[in-house]
This record gives structure tokens, C-alpha cells and sequence, in this order.
């Protein structure tokens, strides 16, 4: 039986009603494909699996074979966290949900044939592709530094091996030394994440090295949490910090990795450990797929579609989508609208208004955890801020030992969203 | 079932909406309150030399933050939890903590049924006023009399959720909340009865039940919506 699906696709809500009809032996399933297990693809994959109950093939394509959560990393980096309970197998996707999982790269996109093409060779075809890839660093974007130098100078923006080896850095600074940090311009992956970082290694430090310092320059003239950091930083790690704005040249910085040194603004400092958070794009397959538009893809806010090409929906920290936070917990949000919509059009499947949430922990020192969270609406122009909250200044710290705790049971509760 | 549903649920709403009325009156009947609180007497102490025992003492309860009774009395980690969002026992949280407690405070260890008729919780709230901070000496006290109640209408609380649209919504949930039940840092939501959980919501849509996120994601749901997630986890395993 030689019946082609794609067009059968292609005539709307007709055969949306025949499709959601009982099943005629042999006929083709939709199939999905999804480049990327992170926050985004993984969830995508199981919800489209488990909602559609067999009646679309799901393919997840991800490299690795054990995927590190970024959020949590900057935990392990402080001690908090063994690197291993931050790292998650595709296992049940595949066993429990029906999942092909694909470890390969994604090397090129047919838009006009719908194909992927995989790293070693094989050709998946899809009726709709899902993009999740994360992010890529823009070159040039800090002076000095390219990936090449990415293990004298690591990012650790990427969880894994590049945050083992920051963490290793760190522990093995010389009494007294510089930690320093590029911190990126906006936008960027996990507003405060550049922050919790510095809070992770100040506490480290304190432990095992307490008149080491630690040195930001910062294209930015404020930053998320700023004012929630600073006062963490005050109270628990007095005189060890300096934050350098734009203002203090925080913006016009190179380094020279091969000397470990810094220059801000015309000075020059011998740093033991330099942790460059380059400025960042959208994952490289976006780009090669011809969906961005400047350094991100634009998507539709009521489904996650790409705005240049239907049959792809974009999600997570590669979106331009508006006014969401690049997160785990958003590209989780996302994802969810996304499988919604496209068992809508796949299946026939009802489809409901997308609601779209993020709320963001962050962990300044031992039991003193904070939050900051909104809810999101799709209008026609953006996914836009609803409401909020964000932690207080000055809480106690009864609440700001609830509120980590409460991030501990976040991370139990969306990595099982995620992985199954 | 859905009459007796109906008709608790009333109650919980009337205790929710208490707010912006026009005129008021006495919170209730003192002297009958005494009677109700021999519900409560085998657990707490009130009064002059009171101690905590099995429960904390209630002197001064009104004005209070939960779970902030001084010396060695042991909370449960729902009370804690709840404490940590900021709530303070006034009439309106006690009033919805006596109806159920397990619905305003997941986990909490007070085995407690709850008082299905305001009035009786009025009594009895009522009687434990008079061991609190005396408004005629301290203005910002809590008052001794209460605005009059408004009643939703019946249609809300008629409202059949569906739960296909409620299985959609509860994947917002699940991001924090675990589908295994585990309630390490945020709580469980698996297996609450349907009602306990459209209490839950409107009183955090209310800002009743404190808690930042749970009060914007509460906001943003419609009643119908209340009802979709709670006829989907009704059924939820």
C-alpha cells in the first residue's frame, strides 16, 4: 500500500476527521521528529507519545547518550549536587513510551522533502519537525576567545564535561586567586544563571579557599535577582565579589587564553580561572534550517510554529517568541503547547488555549534560595507576561529554606516530566 | 454525592468570599463556641496557664503566624511549609482551616474532620477571640466582628469540569508537582478528593491560601478550568 501520507496532510481538517476515524490497517502513521533532549525535546517527545496513544511515530534525535540538566549544574559547582543526579537516559522514553530515540547529530534539513539527514547517514522523514537544540555561542562576541579555548577558558554553559572541568578549576586555584567571569549580553539562556554560578563558587571558595576572589565584568548595567544577589552576597561572602558594569568597563573586555589574562577596559589582570560566557544564538541546526532571523528563530505564540516554515516548530532557548525567559522550565512550558497543537493537526486531536508558565529558583548559599516566576499568554505579536512574582529582599530564613527545598522538588518533578 | 458535594462546598465558598461586604456582625455565639471546642479540647488548651500538648495552645491565635508558637512544639512539614508562605491565622484562615484542614494546609497533622456549619465555626471562633489581643487596647488587632458573608452562585458550583481539557491544564502541574506522588519540597497532588482540590484552587484564586506561585497560577483559571483539573484528577492515578 503505497498511500502518501504528506498529502494526506495536506487536505486539512477533512482528513483530520478521516485520521481520527478508526485506523485501516497498514495505513502510515504522522510522524514526528525531534532534534533535541533537553527541556524541550524530551518533554515534546513524551507528551506527543503518551497523548497520541500510538497514533504518531515519535523520533527524539539527541547525541548524547546521558544528558546533563543545565539547571542544577551551578548546584553541583557548589557542592550540592553530585554531577550524577543531574544526568538523565533516554531509557524510559524508548521502553515506556514507544520513542525512537536517535543518538546522532542532525546534520541538514530538507525543508521542501521533509527530511533530516542524520551525522551517520540516515534519512528520517516527518510530517512535523520539532527544533529544541539549545543554544550556540556567537563568535567574535568576546575578544579573544573561541571555542577552541573553551577548555583554558571554559563556558560550563553547556552541562557536562564543561562543567566538571570548571568545578576541578576552581578547586584547584592557588590560596588567594581570581576567579573571573565574562557575563553575557542579553538574551541569553537562564537569566540568572551567570549569578547563581558566582554564588555556587563563592561558596566553594569560602570552604576550601577563603581569601580567594572573584571578579565579574558584565555587559549589563543590572541583571536579573540583581537586587536578591547582592544582598546574598553581602551577607554571606563579605568582600569577596566585585561586579563590574558597563559603567567600569564591564562591557569591553578581551581575554588571552593562553596567558590567562583579562582586560577590562584597558586593564589587565592575571586571572587563575576565567569562565567566558560568550554572547548566544540560536542552536546551529536552526541557522542551517533557515528559520532565523537574526540570532534567534521566530516562532507563532499559539503553537510554537515557525514563522517561516509551518512544518517546524521551534522551542526553548533557540525561540524569538517574546516575553518568556529562556529556561528549562519555559522551553518545558512551550513544549507542552507545541505537542497540543500538532496532535491537533496530525490527528484531529481537540485542541485547547496554550497557557504558558516559567518560575526560576536560584540558590545564593546554603538553604537560602530564591524565585522569581510569571505566567504568559500567545497574543498575535508575542508570548506575553501576564503576571508575576519575584522573591523579597530581606525574607526570612524559614521561607528562603522552603523555597530551595521547593526547587528540590521542581527539579524531581520536571526532569520525570521530561524523561519519564 | 453531588448534593452533599454541593452543599459543602457552599460553605467553603461563602468562607472564601467573605471579603467587601457592607455591614457587620458579631463572628458568633461565644458561649456556644465553648461547647463546639470540646471537639478540640483533647488536643488543644485555651486559656489562662494554657500549655501545648498533643496540639499548641491557642492563646493569642488571631494575629498569629501559623506555626509560630514558642518552645519545643514540632509542627508538621505542611504547617512549616505553609508558614514559610506567610500565613497568619486570622478569621478568614482559620474559619477555612476549621471547615478543612487539609485544604488549606497540605500535610498538616491536625486529624481533624473539619466543621461542616459556619455557624458552629463561628461559635467556636468566637469563643477563641476572646483569648486573643483585645482590639479596644490594640487598634490593628484582629476584630471581633466580620463583615457579612456573599454566597457564590449555585451555576459556579454547578459547573461539570471535563476532564480532557483538565488532562491538558494538568500538564502545567506536573512540571513541579510529581505524577508518582512524591511531595519532597512541593507537595503531592495525586489522589486528593475532587473537593478538597476546587477548594484549594479558589482559595488560592482568592489569595486566600498563600503561596506566589500558586496564587498566579490559580489567578489565570477560570471556574470552568477549577472544575476541568479537578474532574481530571479525580480520576488521576
Amino acid at each position: 500500500m503505497s498511500l502518501n501520507r504528506r498529502t494526506f496532510i495536506g487536505s486539512g481538517a477533512a482528513a483530520a476527521a478521516m485520521l481520527s476515524a478508526p485506523r485501516v490497517m497498514g495505513q502510515a502513521k504522522a510522524r514526528v521528529v525531534v532534534i533535541g533532549g533537553g527541556a524541550g525535546g524530551a518533554t515534546a517527545a513524551r507528551y506527543l507519545a503518551k497523548d497520541s496513544k500510538g497514533a504518531i511515530d515519535v523520533t527524539l534525535v539527541e547525541p548524547t547518550r546521558k544528558y546533563y540538566t543545565c539547571f542544577f549544574s551551578n548546584l553541583y559547582i557548589g557542592g550540592f549536587r553530585e554531577l550524577s543526579s543531574i544526568g538523565h537516559t533516554y531509557g524510559t522514553l524508548a521502553s515506556d513510551y514507544g520513542i525512537n530515540v536517535v543518538h546522532d547529530w542532525a546534520d541538514a534539513i530538507d525543508r521542501d522533502a521533509k527530511t533530516v539527514t542524520l551525522a551517520g547517514g540516515a534519512v528520517l522523514p516527518y510530517d512535523r519537525l520539532i527544533l529544541s537544540p539549545g543554544i550556540d555561542f556567537v563568535e567574535g562576541s568576546v575578544p579573544g576567545w573561541d571555542v577552541s579555548a573553551q577548555n583554558r577558558m571554559p563556558h560550563a554553559y553547556k552541562a557536562g564535561t564543561q562543567t566538571e572541568l570548571l568545578k576541578a578549576q576552581v578547586e584547584a586555584m592557588p590560596e588567594g586567586g581570581l576567579y573571573a567571569m565574562v557575563a553575557p549580553p542579553n538574551p541569553y539562556r537562564c537569566p540568572p544563571g551567570p549569578y547563581e554560578r558566582v554564588s555556587m563558587v563563592a561558596h566553594l571558595l569560602k570552604e576550601i579557599n577563603p581569601t580567594a576572589k572573584i571578579l565579574i565584568a558584565d555587559p549589563k548595567p543590572k541583571f536579573s535577582k540583581m537586587a536578591l544577589f547582592q544582598e546574598g552576597w553581602r551577607k554571606h561572602y563579605a568582600g569577596m565579589i566585585e561586579w563590574l558594569g558597563p559603567d567600569f568597563g564591564g562591557g569591553n573586555v578581551r581575554v588571552d587564553p593562553a596567558e590567562m589574562t583579562l582586560d577590562i577596559d584597558g586593564a589587565v589582570e592575571n586571572v587563575d580561572v576565567c569562565n567566558v560566557i560568550p554572547a548566544q544564538k540560536a542552536g546551529r541546526i536552526c541557522e542551517m534550517a533557515g528559520i532565523t532571523k537574526g540570532n534567534w528563530a521566530p516562532v507563532v505564540p499559539q503553537t510554537m510554529q515557525s514563522r517561516m516554515d509551518e512544518n517546524i516548530h521551534v522551542l526553548g532557548d533557540s525561540t524569538d517568541q517574546g516575553d518568556m525567559p529562556k529556561s528549562g522550565f519555559s522551553a518545558n512550558s512551550q513544549a507542552k503547547v507545541a505537542a497540543m497543537a500538532i496532535r491537533g493537526a496530525l490527528t484531529g486531536a481537540r485542541v485547547f488555549p496554550p497557557k504558558f508558565t516559567n518560575t526560576c529558583w536560584s540558590l545564593i548559599d546554603t538553604n537560602d534560595g530564591v524565585k522569581v516566576g510569571a505566567s504568559y499568554e500567545a497574543t498575535e505579536e508575542k508570548i506575553a507576561k501576564v503576571d508575576g512574582f519575584i522573591s523579597q529582599t530581606g525574607e526570612d530564613a524559614a521561607l528562603r529554606k522552603k523555597t530551595y527545598e521547593e526547587s528540590l522538588g521542581w527539579y524531581a518533578g520536571i526532569t520525570e516530566d521530561m524523561f519519564g | 454525592m453531588h448534593g452533599d458535594l454541593t452543599r459543602r462546598l457552599a460553605g467553603a465558598f461563602a468562607m472564601i468570599c467573605a471579603a467587601g461586604a457592607a455591614w457587620a456582625e458579631e463572628i458568633g455565639d461565644a458561649d456556644r463556641g465553648k461547647e463546639v471546642f470540646d471537639y478540640c479540647s483533647g488536643c488543644h488548651e485555651v486559656g489562662k496557664g494554657a500549655r501545648n500538648g498533643i496540639g499548641p495552645h491557642l492563646n493569642g491565635i488571631f494575629g498569629r503566624p501559623a506555626a509560630s508558637v514558642a518552645g519545643d512544639y514540632r509542627y508538621s512539614e505542611g504547617l512549616e511549609r505553609a508558614a514559610a508562605d506567610g500565613l497568619v491565622w486570622h478569621l478568614d484562615t482559620l474559619d477555612a482551616y476549621l471547615e478543612n484542614p487539609k485544604a488549606l494546609v497540605t500535610g498538616t497533622r491536625m486529624s481533624f474532620d473539619g466543621l461542616e456549619d459556619p455557624q458552629e465555626r463561628a461559635d467556636v471562633l468566637a469563643y477563641l477571640r476572646q483569648f486573643s489581643a483585645d482590639p479596644q487596647d490594640i487598634p490593628e488587632a484582629d476584630p471581633t466582628a466580620r463583615k457579612s458573608e456573599v454566597e457564590l452562585p449555585a451555576s459556579v458550583l454547578e459547573i461539570v469540569g471535563d476532564p480532557a481539557y483538565g488532562e491538558y491544564l494538568s500538564s502545567e502541574c506536573t512540571t513541579c508537582h510529581q505524577r508518582d506522588g512524591s511531595d519532597e519540597g512541593i507537595p503531592s497532588i495525586v489522589g486528593w478528593p475532587e473537593e478538597d482540590f476546587v477548594v484549594a484552587m479558589h482559595a488560592y484564586k482568592q489569595k486566600l491560601r498563600p503561596h506566589p506561585v500558586m496564587q498566579m497560577m490559580a489567578s489565570r483559571l477560570t471556574d470552568e478550568e477549577i472544575a476541568a483539573l479537578a474532574a481530571y484528577f479525580k480520576e488521576f492515578e
